[in-house]
């Protein structure tokens, strides 16, 4: 229980996040009634623990919050993420179509929604963090809670992902 | 450096995550290499695509409002010091009959009519909080709220949205005050609950415009357009003027 000063408290610091937090849920769960649910229960989760909370960065907190509480949620429903091995960057199979500067930058919204909602989530999870809260290799990896040579490796592997889906998506439009 | 050390190093490089040696390494590659540079430029391609996508998904109003009822829900004895009043309520309405006999701040002379009015408006004001039954229609839109009252009132009480203006409409429910029953519309601010009681004015109690402060509940009370209002809240009274102030626009 928080007393009324720690609740404005908890008001002000976590409740500016909860677009960050939303995204990230909406980008995990790919639904927006399961992001609700998702951040619902996050900042739950949050207000619970928040008298432990020291540290400075509130949005990353938060944001750690919702991973967890995302994955939380995927076994609840006996859902197991497809994993992938964290390895180098080339581990993509040679014969894909060359990725051309141009396609991606052409790349419609719907068709990078679709690109992005195809990645296998821990890459996804990595971009979004990345692309969209701007966030550095460190913050990202305290996180998803992997080595920063983990987070380097998931989003090189990711964007080449998104690289080749959205090359091979504009030459089927051909 | 090689091309295959330069592309586990090249998506660092683009996210300015390498040191400043690591970064001219791979810039002076780069530079020598075609397909390096290719790889750079695709980056940024792919970057600017994912900036320029909108693909950043914002949170409904509708989850933000739910957020917050939830945690209020989560920590009943600090959301609202009315709450304090839930495990203490029979002693509660003792308190609140020994302050009725006080009051504070009254700028006008009381009879035993208004003392009773005032009593019963703060009494429904606690009961609905106690209750946790503060609305019995929930909406934010008055569209909604103001064609419930329909059947159930023999008056049509305006009901204004104020969200825009930071308070927000949360609903309504019926009350009893003066042997009648009467609108009762519920407003929120931040955390803070506000009651608004509306009915026909005539032969009314309290004909002036007023306010008060008991035990911690604002109180204003004005008529318009034959209409009585009564507004309770324990928001501040600045905040609960302001309040007032745009219901009667």
């Amino acid at each position: 229980m928080l007393d009324q000063n720690e609740l404005t408290g908890f008001n002000e610091a976590v409740l500016p996040h909860l677009d960050a937090a939303y995204n990230l849920a909406r980008w995990l769960t790919r639904n927006e009634h399961d992001a609700d649910d998702v951040v619902q229960e996050a900042s739950l989760r949050a207000f619970k623990y928040w008298t432990g909370f020291s540290g400075r960065d509130c949005r990353s907190w938060l944001l750690a919050i919702v991973r967890n509480t995302f994955y939380t949620w995927l076994r609840q429903r006996s859902i197991q993420p497809e994993l992938t091995a964290d390895g180098e960057v080339d581990d993509i199979d040679d014969g894909t179509p060359n990725p051309e500067s141009m396609v991606l930058q052409n790349a419609d919204r719907e068709m990078l929604r679709a690109a992005l909602e195809d990645l296998p989530v821990e890459f996804r999870e990595a971009i979004v963090l990345r692309e969209m809260e701007g966030l550095s290799y460190k913050e990202i990896a305290d996180i998803a809670g992997v080595p920063i040579g983990t987070v380097m490796s998931r989003l090189a592997r990711g964007r080449k992902r998104l690289q080749i889906y959205l090359t091979s998506a504009a030459q089927n439009c051909l | 450096m090689t091309c295959k050390e330069t592309r586990n190093l090249l998506n660092a490089y683009v996210d300015g995550e390498l040191d400043s040696a690591g970064s001219l390494a791979v810039e002076s590659h780069v530079q020598g290499c075609a397909s390096c540079l290719i790889e750079v430029e695709n980056l940024h391609a792919l970057a600017s695509a994912i900036e320029n996508g909108a693909l950043r998904f914002k949170a409904s109003p509708r989850l933000k409002r739910n957020v917050q009822a939830a945690i209020r829900a989560a920590n009943p004895r600090a959301s609202r010091s009315i709450f304090h009043w839930r495990w203490a309520s029979a002693f509660a309405s003792a308190v609140l009959i020994v302050a009725l006999t006080w009051v504070a701040t009254t700028r006008w002379n009381r009879s035993s009519e208004e003392t009773q009015l005032v009593n019963d408006i703060v009494s429904s004001h606690v009961r609905s909080m106690m209750a946790n039954h503060i609305t019995d229609v929930s909406s934010s839109d008055s569209h909604t709220v103001k064609p419930w009252f329909g059947g159930k009132l023999d008056y049509s009480p305006p009901v204004k949205d104020l969200t825009e203006q930071g308070f927000r409409l949360i609903g309504g429910r019926l009350e009893y005050l003066e042997n009648r029953p009467v609108a009762a519309l519920v407003y929120q601010r931040s955390q803070h609950f506000i009651n608004l009681f509306v009915w026909p004015s005539n032969g009314g109690t309290v004909k002036q415009e007023n306010q008060l402060t008991l035990q911690g509940y604002n109180l204003i009370h004005w008529t318009k357009s034959g209409m009585t209002y009564w507004l309770i809240s324990e928001l501040n009274q600045p905040e609960l003027n302001e309040c007032a102030r745009l219901l009667k626009e």
